[in-house]
């Protein structure tokens, strides 16, 4: 019956989807109304009349592959780029009419720092933060704790153009912040950042939405960030919200599945009648096989597998719960792009 | 929630903007200063000594000229370049006016621009024997000039559908500034006459030519000064719009 319900959402309804709305009874109001948000890039339908309610104090994610529309979708809900049709309310205003008030409750982090490219990175930060309106004495102070918070002191003085691709990124993440925006909008913050620097992120984020109910909207297509992070996560595919709910619900909608990973040492043994079975539904990417499977032939292939002639030919193994990436593919996500890591 | 008013906004607008001229500043400094007195050299044999006159226009067309490879052609390249690379989406997401960003950017290439109008204005005064007592006229010439030029820079910059057509519309506009500004009005042809006053530079160099001839004509400094604060007003105000433009594209 799961299974059912999955490839209806795969066909995608022309109505809202489950789970896009917010219950403001369980918060302190809506942050952001979307409904029915179209636009267009020339021939191409980027969003395709999407409806979604993020919280107050929400941390709310956009996850889609490359294409997808995220951006689009951001650049609307931060005043940069008008609907061609549909509507956005910020806190409760509608932005398609004061597109202007966007800039004095949002804090918005593009793809990339083009604009800070020539400053040191404390001189980016600073002036940042006086642009969102600091004096001169509350942005010093602002910047020497993001600096810190963020582990950007050996930074400080470089130049944001000159630094290495997570470096800078860094240092965009540290200007977002500046100014205490109750709504941070970023798109993909914690793209190039090691793990380290990307869980200083994640902890700055998460130090917000506690200590002053920020709203966070982030936009990823990674994976593990949006289940490591996001209270509730839309999921994009050509300019449509395809689900829309917690990372753990929309997990639990393909529970009944796992997804099994083989890595060959050179070719697959391919006369052994197990790898013979598996090889049409397998996703190849080199060496490595990734299918998802229902959790009983799962295990039973594997134990083929590991006690048959096949086990000489792998190099490595691997049994995982579903991701979400599990989700987009069940709902009819097609893309490939999505990072894992 | 609000965001600072338009002077802080312009200050700052101009530090952020000044980081990325200094990293220009050689040609900044140099090539616009050198190709305007490589020009006064030129002209200084063919040009009639005896005419007055045609010598302040020389010198003050040579002056503007600095003024305009900065604000027409770097600025239309930088507002360009910004564009494309989405660099403006960072003021487009902040509560700046956009007037602070078109004055504050154009401010900061203009100070870069500075050393090299002086530069050419002496060296032309003293190589076309011209007196020196009215130089001070620089700073309402290049702030108005620089002004309404850099506002012209913005929307050829942000108006232009690439950067680099953006770059050919700025370099074409310095050209026009190059003939037109140097040559008195009485030496052009009649049909060019009538493009000469509708560019903005022209009243800048007439009004800085004026005041450099041997007996300055005061009322006719202070009729093209008025008009060049009008042109600027206006050129900045449409820059801002263009930029406003740019935002939501």
């Amino acid at each position: 019956m799961e299974r059912e319900r999955l490839d209806d959402a795969s066909a995608r309804p022309a109505g809202p989807v489950s789970g896009t709305t917010f219950d403001p009874a369980a918060g302190s109001g809506l942050a952001f109304s979307i409904r029915g948000l179209t636009r267009r890039h020339g021939s191409v339908l980027a969003n395709d009349h999407l409806d979604l309610d993020i919280g107050v104090g929400e941390v709310f994610g956009l996850l889609g592959p490359n294409g997808a529309g995220k951006t689009t979708l951001v650049r609307q809900l931060v005043g940069l780029l008008s609907p061609d049709e549909g509507s956005v309310h910020l806190l409760g205003r509608d932005l398609t009419v004061h597109p202007g008030i966007a800039a004095h409750h949002v804090a918005y982090l593009p793809q990339d720092e083009a604009a800070l490219a020539d400053l040191p990175v404390r001189l980016a930060v600073e002036t940042t933060a006086r642009l969102r309106g600091l004096s001169r004495r509350q942005a010093v102070a602002a910047t020497d704790e993001l600096i810190e918070e963020l582990d950007l002191t050996p930074l400080a003085q470089r130049i944001v153009g000159r630094l290495s691709g997570g470096q800078r990124r860094l240092a965009g993440v540290a200007t977002v912040l500046a100014g205490d925006r109750p709504v941070l909008v970023l798109d993909e913050p914690t793209t190039g950042l090691d793990p380290y620097a990307r869980r200083a992120v994640w902890s700055a984020l998460d130090r917000r939405r506690q200590d002053r109910g920020t709203t966070v909207v982030l936009v990823t297509h990674n994976v593990l960030e949006a289940e490591a992070v996001l209270d509730r996560v839309a999921v994009l595919d050509h300019g449509r919200v395809i689900a829309c709910d917690t990372p753990g619900r929309l997990k639990a909608k393909v529970s009944d599945e796992v997804r099994l990973e083989l890595v060959w040492r050179s070719e697959p043994l391919l006369d052994d009648s197990t790898v013979a079975g598996l090889a049409p539904r397998a996703v190849v990417s080199g060496r490595r096989w990734s299918l998802r499977l229902p959790v009983v032939e799962a295990r039973e292939a594997l134990a083929r597998l590991t006690t048959g002639a096949a086990f000489a030919a792998l190099d490595d193994f691997t049994l995982a719960t579903p991701t979400l990436e599990d989700v987009y593919l069940a709902l009819g996500g097609a893309a490939d792009d999505l990072e894992r890591g | 929630m609000s965001g600072p008013g338009l002077l802080t906004a312009l200050r700052l607008v101009y530090v952020q903007q000044f980081a990325r001229v200094r990293v220009a500043r050689v040609p900044l400094l140099f090539v616009a200063a050198l190709q305007s007195v490589g020009i006064l050299l030129l002209l200084r044999g063919v040009v009639n000594s005896e005419d007055g006159i045609v010598r302040a226009q020389v010198v003050a067309g040579s002056t503007v000229l600095v003024v305009a490879f900065v604000a027409l052609n770097l600025l239309a390249q930088r507002f360009g370049s910004m564009r494309a690379t989405g660099a403006l989406d960072y003021y487009g997401a902040l509560p700046v006016p956009p007037a602070a960003v078109v004055l504050g950017t154009a401010a900061s290439y203009a100070t870069m621009a500075v050393p090299g109008t002086i530069v050419t204005a002496v060296v032309g005064a003293l190589l076309y024997q011209l007196p020196l007592a009215g130089l001070w006229l620089l700073v309402p010439v290049v702030l108005f000039a620089g002004a309404s030029l850099a506002g012209i820079g913005a929307l050829l910059g942000l108006l232009a559908p690439r950067p680099e057509l953006a770059t050919v519309a700025g370099q074409l506009g310095m050209s026009a500034v190059l003939f037109l500004s140097i040559i008195p009005s009485s030496k052009l042809p009649l049909l060019l006459r009538p493009v000469r006053a509708a560019v903005p530079s022209t009243y800048a160099a007439d009004a800085l030519a004026a005041g450099l001839r041997p007996s300055p004509d005061w009322a006719s400094v202070a009729v093209d000064l008025g008009i060049c604060a009008v042109v600027a007003l206006v050129a900045l105000a449409l820059g801002g719009w263009a930029l406003r433009r740019a935002y939501r594209h």
